[in-house]
């Protein structure tokens, strides 16, 4: 297998995201001018000066026009991609693969989602195809809802054990959120009323649950050489791999429930590009996708933070908050953000940008950001057993 | 000789108590309880479990020549309802499969045809009983489904030989439904008493000399029909012995309408030794009378599932569950998103994994796939799969997840991870079942659902229940 990654061929050197709210007032469209305009002058560019585009949305329009309309992109090669909730990550993936074949000098990355004019609670737009009826058809909640008692099973978890531990968790991407003005929910939760709440699908209450948001992100890619043209800190692409399950895992009597195969592949191979052997001590930060408490639980292990059934012990002492050994979800997490589908992933990456260059604010500030100088952003899409999955490496410096 | 090769019942698991329509409504209690065909059932569902059963049971490698499906409420018109049952029980293109419905009388009418055909005939007789809520039909009625394999010695051994039968018909309105109604409604009691006894008497008397039998040596008789009071005076009047009078279920079960010959045929003949005489009385818009001779092979024959199992086996629900399940009280539904429409193009290239849960499994590898793939899971073979029929195989709960978002027409949904005995895993919503009453482990079977409607279209597919009842 030939995943030679593109480390250090490639820079971000320039970021926007929007607030992720229940924008009633504002559409796709001006999201997307929104995020484009913040990233532009971030990089200190224009939108002519940006050689090719890539549009990640899921289900908020079709084709590059639906990013070369709004922002009036004359002549320009705008690519629109689909990935699931990895939509974000993979339009920022395909930017950044071009610019380091060499085919532009400068590519725009930007993701969007208008969730909220659908008139459903939770995200309900994607896959419309027409079918046989004989698909699954239960919601992402309930399908997560299955790795709790499974992971709990395995490693002898007693249930109100694991329930502390779930609510420990969006209890901390609740803290982190609170900090941050982009984040959708901006209010500490306490543990006993994240406990209390309704159940929505197994043993998952509602605040185990990601909220629903409208947002848009952009990143502006340039060749690493060119980077320091742009900006004083730029950030260093160390790595970008995806993976595609074959959804097999649904359908394999193999598969507990207990772990993600997709993401274990995926990270190994994002460490690889990376150069990245030990990732719970390199790293000063990770983004990853807390769709579900349980999801970001199984991640710590899958992504090489905690020793396989001890993530549950490690979220309980703390290891991954804000003043942990390693912070996870340091900007709210999609927990705070909700999850538009499309931005997610250029949010995650978003934060490492702030985060690398220093520029989070002082309640939030990963404190090893400097010393480390890594930063990861896992984001995911589908379901336990079948499920697409991105893990992304980023630096403050070359090498 | 012609006579019945196989037969088997389907009674739903749930069941409404007759009180519990007072308790609501007012009005004198009633005693016993009705069945209750599930939300995601239908008469095309129950007439499917009940001929896969009766399939169960069948002589060794012998299949139908036809399949005819009898209800007065069908899923759909104009389509043919009985192409699903069909399609689910794998029949080979070259059967027919015909739908003989529309009124009460077609059950029996279907059965009588089938026994005067040359051919094995598998007669498929299905019915869901409603009323507006307090109403006699409402209560008294009940959900089922029938199926009886006919056909001659050549194509197996007769359990009970068809000695002969006779009907009689007149034109007079007792009971009627017009199209898209849910409520039947009815003329004054007394006038269909008074039309229904003299026909009644001559079809017996016409059947007995048909037959050459005396009312005498009937062992088990079977009396139903649509007009209850008529059957009840009918049934004194034939002359046959006071317990040779097959309990009509209906203090468990109700009348099931089309279905309901079928059904207290099945449940005469699971009670019956070889060597008697057993006769099948309907009242449906004339008399119809059939008689049969067990022959000793009814000995060696065990029922899939005998009707008294099934009855016993049933769950109570409330009525205002019954209500809401019937379309008579709208319940708010989930906010999310209704089901689309199923693709009629997509559904027919799939027919053999949606209509009869057939998986593929690799050669190679052994590995099961549910739905069927090209490509195997384990080891790439490409193209190298054999079909795997999955629908009879039970399975394993390895985990499962109550949820309280999806849609559903009657929500909660409880989803469940299940490993197949031999291999294969799929997950599948559960259904007849309550989430607290089900564990990890529990063993579950696959049963022939309706999953949702749109636009007309029907979506049946394939959902687990717990077992309750073994399957001989």
């Amino acid at each position: 297998v030939a995943s030679h990654g593109i480390k250090d061929k490639v820079a971000i050197v320039g970021m926007g995201c929007t607030p992720f709210r229940e924008h009633w007032n504002k559409s796709t469209d001006d999201m997307l001018v929104d995020a484009a305009q913040e990233t532009f002058a971030s990089a200190g560019m224009e939108k002519a000066d940006v050689d090719a585009y890539w549009l990640g949305t899921a289900m908020s329009g079709n084709s590059g026009i639906a990013l070369a309309r709004p922002l009036k992109l004359h002549d320009k090669p705008v690519t629109h991609v689909e990935n699931f909730c990895a939509t974000g990550s993979e339009a920022l993936r395909g930017a950044a693969y071009a610019v380091a074949a060499g085919g532009y000098d400068v590519a725009m990355a930007i993701g969007v989602e208008k969730v909220k004019d659908g008139g459903y609670q939770g995200l309900s737009g994607a896959g419309k195809a027409p079918t046989d009826g004989t698909g699954r058809s239960l919601t992402a909640a309930a399908m997560f809802s299955l790795v709790a008692p499974a992971y709990a099973k395995k490693y002898g978890v007693d249930e109100a054990e694991l329930k502390d531990v779930l609510a420990r968790i969006a209890w901390k991407n609740h803290h982190n959120g609170a900090r941050n003005s982009r984040a959708q929910f901006r209010r500490e939760v306490a543990q006993d009323v994240i406990c209390n709440m309704p159940r929505v699908a197994g043993p998952l209450g509602v605040y185990d649950c990601a909220g629903v948001a409208d947002g848009a992100a952009a990143a502006i890619v340039v060749r690493a050489e060119d980077a320091h043209r742009y900006t004083d800190r730029p950030i260093y692409v160390k790595a970008l791999s995806l993976v595609a399950g074959t959804g097999s895992g649904v359908i394999d009597p193999e598969y507990d429930f207990t772990h993600f195969p997709e993401v274990e592949r995926c990270a190994a191979d994002a460490y690889k590009q990376a150069g990245v052997t030990d990732p719970r001590r390199q790293l000063a930060m990770a983004e990853v996708h807390d769709c579900f408490t349980p999801t970001e639980l199984v991640l710590m292990e899958d992504l090489g933070f905690a020793e396989r059934g001890t993530a549950w012990k490690e979220e309980l002492a703390g290891s991954f908050d804000l003043d942990g050994d390693l912070p996870v979800n340091p900007d709210g997490g999609l927990k705070s953000f909700g999850h538009p589908v499309g931005a997610s992933g250029l949010r995650m990456m978003f934060e490492c940008w702030l985060q690398l260059r220093g520029e989070a604010p002082d309640d939030r500030r990963v404190a090893s950001a400097a010393d480390r100088g890594l930063a990861l952003t896992h984001n995911l899409g589908g379901y336990p057993g079948e499920m697409v999955s991105f893990v992304g490496v980023v630096g403050s410096q070359p090498g | 000789m012609r006579g019945i090769l196989s037969f088997s019942s389907y009674v739903p698991y749930r069941r409404l108590a007759r009180s519990a329509i007072a308790e609501v409504l007012g009005g004198a209690p009633a005693k016993g309880t009705r069945s209750v065909a599930s939300y995601d059932e239908d008469t095309t569902t129950m007439g499917m479990e009940a001929a896969r059963l009766a399939l169960d049971s069948s002589p060794a490698g012998h299949e139908p020549d036809e399949l005819w499906f009898s209800t007065a409420t069908p899923a759909y018109q104009d389509k043919t309802n009985a192409t699903a049952i069909h399609a689910a029980l794998r029949l080979d293109s070259d059967r027919p499969a015909i739908d003989m419905g529309g009124a009460v009388r077609s059950g029996v009418g279907a059965l009588r045809a089938a026994l005067d055909s040359t051919r094995s005939v598998l007669v498929v007789t299905s019915d869901m009983r409603t009323g507006l809520p307090s109403s006699a039909d409402e209560s008294s009625g009940g959900d089922g489904a029938a199926a009886i394999l006919t056909g001659s010695e050549s194509d197996g051994p007769v359990l009970a030989t068809y000695l002969g039968g006779a009907s009689a018909t007149e034109e007079f309105t007792d009971r009627w439904r017009a199209p898209g109604d849910v409520r039947s409604k009815v003329w004054e009691e007394r006038f269909g008493e008074t039309a229904y006894l003299p026909l009644g008497e001559r079809a017996w008397n016409d059947a007995l000399k048909a037959s050459t039998i005396t009312a005498e040596q009937v062992d088990r008789i079977v009396v139903t029909g649509t007009h209850a009071r008529a059957v009840r005076s009918l049934a004194g009047r034939l002359g046959t012995a006071k317990e040779a009078l097959v309990d009509d279920l209906s203090t468990t079960v109700g009348n099931t309408g089309t279905a309901h010959p079928g059904l207290l045929l099945a449940s005469a003949l699971e009670g019956a030794r070889p060597g008697q005489v057993i006769a099948l009385v309907v009242l449906a818009d004339g008399a119809d009378v059939l008689v049969f001779r067990t022959g000793d092979a009814l000995s060696s024959f065990t029922p899939a599932r005998p009707v008294a199992a099934q009855v016993e086996a049933g769950a109570s629900i409330p009525y205002a569950k019954f209500l809401s399940w019937r379309g008579l009280l709208p319940v708010e539904p989930p906010r999310r998103p209704e089901p689309e429409r199923t693709s009629s193009s997509a559904a027919a290239r799939s027919e053999e994994w949606k209509f009869a849960f057939v998986g593929s499994r690799d050669r190679s590898s052994g590995a099961i796939h549910l739905p069927p793939a090209r490509i195997s899971m384990k080891g790439d073979a490409v193209d190298d799969m054999e079909p795997v029929p999955m629908a009879d195989v039970p399975a394993t709960v390895v985990t499962f997840t109550v949820d309280r978002l999806v849609y559903s027409p009657s929500p909660p949904v409880v989803f469940a991870v299940l490993d197949f005995d031999g291999g294969g895993r799929f997950a599948s919503e559960l259904t007849d079942v309550d989430a607290e009453d089900l564990s990890i482990g529990d063993r579950v079977e696959m049963t022939f659902r309706r999953l949702s409607t749109a636009d007309g279209i029907h979506n049946y597919f394939w959902k687990a229940r717990p077992i309750r009842i073994p399957r001989s």
